[in-house]
């Protein structure tokens, strides 16, 4: 990691990649239970936020990271509409870039603007979501959490649930748990999975009976807009089909890891008592955002040392 | 007028089954003599021994902008690039601002280009009005008109109604119109970025599914069976569009088709990253559709190879993919990528690669009438192009007639140039390194 420049999704990252951002979230995550959650590490170095897409979590949460590694933070937010009679991500690009930005971190509606960015821009490039494509930061708040909550990751399964083929959640926790030596499955009705199977990776159609092998079960959001395309006849009849409720998590293994990337649709995906319950990890996934996006900023910007100069 | 012996060359002329080492004088805009050991006799001399002399190329399918986006292209500078890859007649497709949907448009095309006098020019209008696929556009007006329009397409968006493609078939059939079909299910196809596949998938793009062309060429198939209407495919890109279509030729089904050096020369997995200059419609596919147009052409199942040469401007590609518009520049890199790449190698003849170019694109078309087609003969208008097959060099794009830079073949080093353009008897283009003459 610290030979990157950027992270643009998590197949720029080896295993030890992973291993040293999530090592380091967790010295961060130590100074964020401390009363002053402040740590001058990025003194001096400003960080912009390019947010092309509208997102609150992602946006707080990196705002958060600099911020608490005392980096300047500008927030650039606009919807993609405006920009795309506006100007050109290329001349956004090189207005940063004149400004001296260290970093930008960039959510776009459209897969792949953030490699764009990279062929104009010298600043460090962090992928805040890009279309239905990547979501790096995503993935390795997922890993910390699942770490936090059942320690050691290999060997164990974890099943994606929803709208896999929209998900960039999906395309880069799946890359990343893989990575780490876990068994996935996708679990969808046929409309809402990739054309074609994704490497390694098993696919079911039928929750009721992937749950029971399952030591972590990531529910995705489902997009109202999706039924309008055609994907699926009705809310009501993919929550019968896929939602997480009580009666399902019942026949989970003890211990089992619920998590959501967030914003829930209480009552689609996630019944509200499961997403209440203990064994829900959705909190701690914010958290944890907090602590690997520090990690990830600290790692690009703040040189080699890693850790050391943590606390 | 200067009159010219061309000097040496190894004539291919698929028109007239012509293959062998002879002379040609040109004098007055046509071929004079095609004979052995011509003396020059004050003639200006084209050395051309260890070069190919083939009839001018026929471009079946360009975007040549104008009227309405003269800042990616205009008929004079489109005309030019065709010329300078080796075309000396070009189909240019009606989706322009406004479209040519009627015998006026298509009729100022048409005398535009005969006063700039580069490469001809044929009309293609559309089949509907507006190009919106609703109601005909007066095809047998514009037939008949000063730019005598033959084919008819909506290229850029298929006919969706099967209804009006029906109509369309049956209507042209009576004119002996042809009706080519940019085969496209657009419910299919919506929103779709690249194939739809593995690369959709790891890209996170929308996928343009092979399905989307294969149940319109299917479609389209049925209705020229019944309406015997000469119907001709745009661009195919997938192995199920060419059995079908070899299906449907074997039943007698008065049906052609044509497919570009892009599809033939690369699948999905070149696409480098998120460079829109890979974004086309049809999409790259997959490396098995290649293989199945590669044979297509080989055997004749497909009759002709056109460039869809397409271009935009830098500011309209150089964007998130989804805002870039489709489509590649092919004139000037598709006879040195093809020979490079299906030649050289051995995957194609060369006189089967000629013919792919000239005599295939002119069965497709029956444009004879137009003056094109007759071949390198006594007698013939001397429109010709002088192949040289062993200079090796760089394709670059900065460098193109054309106003698009769009090229995905931008960089690469080729064997095989076009060392002359003639038209009319005229030297209308030269490579920059002159050989000789």
């Amino acid at each position: 990691m610290a030979d990157k420049k950027h992270l643009l999704d998590v197949d720029d990252l080896e295993r030890e990649d992973i291993e040293r951002v999530l090592e380091t979230a967790r010295s961060f995550s130590e100074v964020l239970r401390r009363p002053i959650k402040k740590v001058p590490s990025l003194r001096g170095k400003t960080v912009v936020n390019l947010f092309y897409e509208p997102s609150t979590r992602t946006r707080m949460s990196f705002e958060v990271a600099a911020k608490r590694l005392s980096a300047d933070v500008m927030n650039f937010t606009t919807s993609a509409s405006s920009v795309e009679k506006g100007e050109s991500l290329k001349d956004t690009a090189l207005t940063l870039e004149a400004m001296g930005v260290d970093a930008v971190v960039i959510r776009h509606p459209v897969a792949g603007a953030p490699w764009l960015l990279r062929q104009w821009l010298e600043a460090a490039i962090l992928n805040a979501g890009d279309g239905m494509h990547a979501h790096p930061t995503q993935a390795l708040l997922d890993l910390f959490t699942l770490r936090d909550r059942m320690g050691e990751v290999e060997g164990r399964t974890i099943a994606y649930i929803g709208d896999i083929l929209h998900s960039r959640v999906a395309r880069s926790g799946i890359k990343a748990c893989k990575a780490m030596g876990m068994e996935v499955i996708v679990v969808a009705p046929p409309t809402l999975l990739p054309p074609v199977a994704l490497e390694g990776v098993e696919t079911g159609y039928d929750l009721d009976a992937v749950i029971p092998r399952c030591d972590a079960l990531y529910m995705l959001r489902i997009q109202k807009e999706r039924q309008g395309e055609g994907r699926f006849p009705s809310l009501e009849e993919y929550t019968r089909l896929y939602q997480l409720n009580a009666r399902r998590l019942g026949k989970a293994k003890p211990g089992v890891v619920v998590m959501h990337p967030g914003p829930m649709n209480r009552g689609v995906e996630i019944a509200a008592e499961v997403a209440d319950a203990p064994t829900a990890a959705i909190t701690a996934q914010v958290a944890a955002g907090v602590a690997v996006r520090m990690a990830v900023l600290f790692m690009l910007l703040g040189g080699a040392e890693g850790g050391e100069r943590v606390a | 007028m200067p009159e010219l012996l061309i000097r040496g060359a190894r004539l291919m002329d698929p028109f007239n089954r012509l293959d062998g080492v002879m002379d040609v004088t040109v004098s007055r805009g046509r071929i004079t003599a095609v004979e052995k050991d011509l003396e020059a006799d004050g003639r200006a001399v084209l050395e051309a021994k260890g070069m190919v002399l083939a009839p001018g190329f026929l471009e079946l399918h360009a975007h040549l902008r104008e009227p309405g986006r003269e800042d990616a292209e205009t008929l004079q500078s489109g005309l030019e690039a065709a010329l300078c890859g080796g075309y000396t007649a070009v189909c240019c497709m009606p989706n322009t601002e406004p479209p040519l949907d009627n015998a006026t448009v298509v009729e100022a095309v048409a005398a535009r280009a005969r006063d700039l006098g580069l490469a001809d020019l044929f009309p293609v209008g559309c089949i509907s009005k507006g190009r919106e696929g609703h109601e005909l556009a007066e095809m047998a007006l514009m037939h008949m008109s000063e730019a005598k329009v033959c084919a008819f397409s909506d290229d850029g968006s298929g006919v969706q109604d099967a209804g009006l493609m029906r109509r369309a078939m049956e209507y042209a059939s009576a004119f002996g119109g042809i009706i080519i079909s940019h085969a496209e299910d657009v419910a299919l196809a919506r929103g779709g970025q690249v194939n739809e596949g593995r690369v959709s998938t790891a890209m996170g793009l929308r996928g343009l599914p092979a399905l989307a062309e294969e149940v319109m060429v299917a479609r389209d198939l049925l209705l020229a069976e019944e309406t015997g209407c000469r119907l001709h495919f745009a661009h195919l890109s997938t192995a199920r569009s060419v059995r079908m279509l070899s299906e449907a030729k074997k039943k007698g089904v008065p049906v052609t088709a044509e497919a570009t050096p892009h599809h033939l020369l690369m699948s999905e997995k070149d696409i480098d990253g998120y460079d829109t200059v890979f974004k086309m419609n049809p999409p790259l596919r997959t490396p098995a559709d290649v293989q199945a147009l590669r044979k297509a052409v080989g055997d004749g199942t497909i009759d002709a190879i056109a460039s869809d040469h397409a271009p935009h401007t830098i500011e309209d590609k150089e964007r998130e993919f989804d805002y870039a518009p489709f489509g590649v520049v092919g004139m000037e890199s598709a006879f040195p990528m093809l020979f490079s790449e299906l030649v050289l190698p051995g995957a194609l003849d060369l006189m089967r690669l000629i013919e792919l170019l000239t005599s295939g694109p002119s069965r497709v078309l029956d444009v004879a009438a137009a003056d094109y087609g007759a071949g390198i003969m006594v007698g013939a208008r001397a429109d010709l192009v002088l192949l040289d097959m062993e200079d090796t060099w760089t394709l670059d794009a900065r460098g193109f007639a054309s106003k698009g830079r769009n090229c995905p073949f931008h960089g690469r080093k080729v064997k095989g140039r076009i060392r002359c353009t003639l038209k009319n008897g005229k030297i209308v283009y030269r490579a920059p390194e002159v050989g000789s003459g």
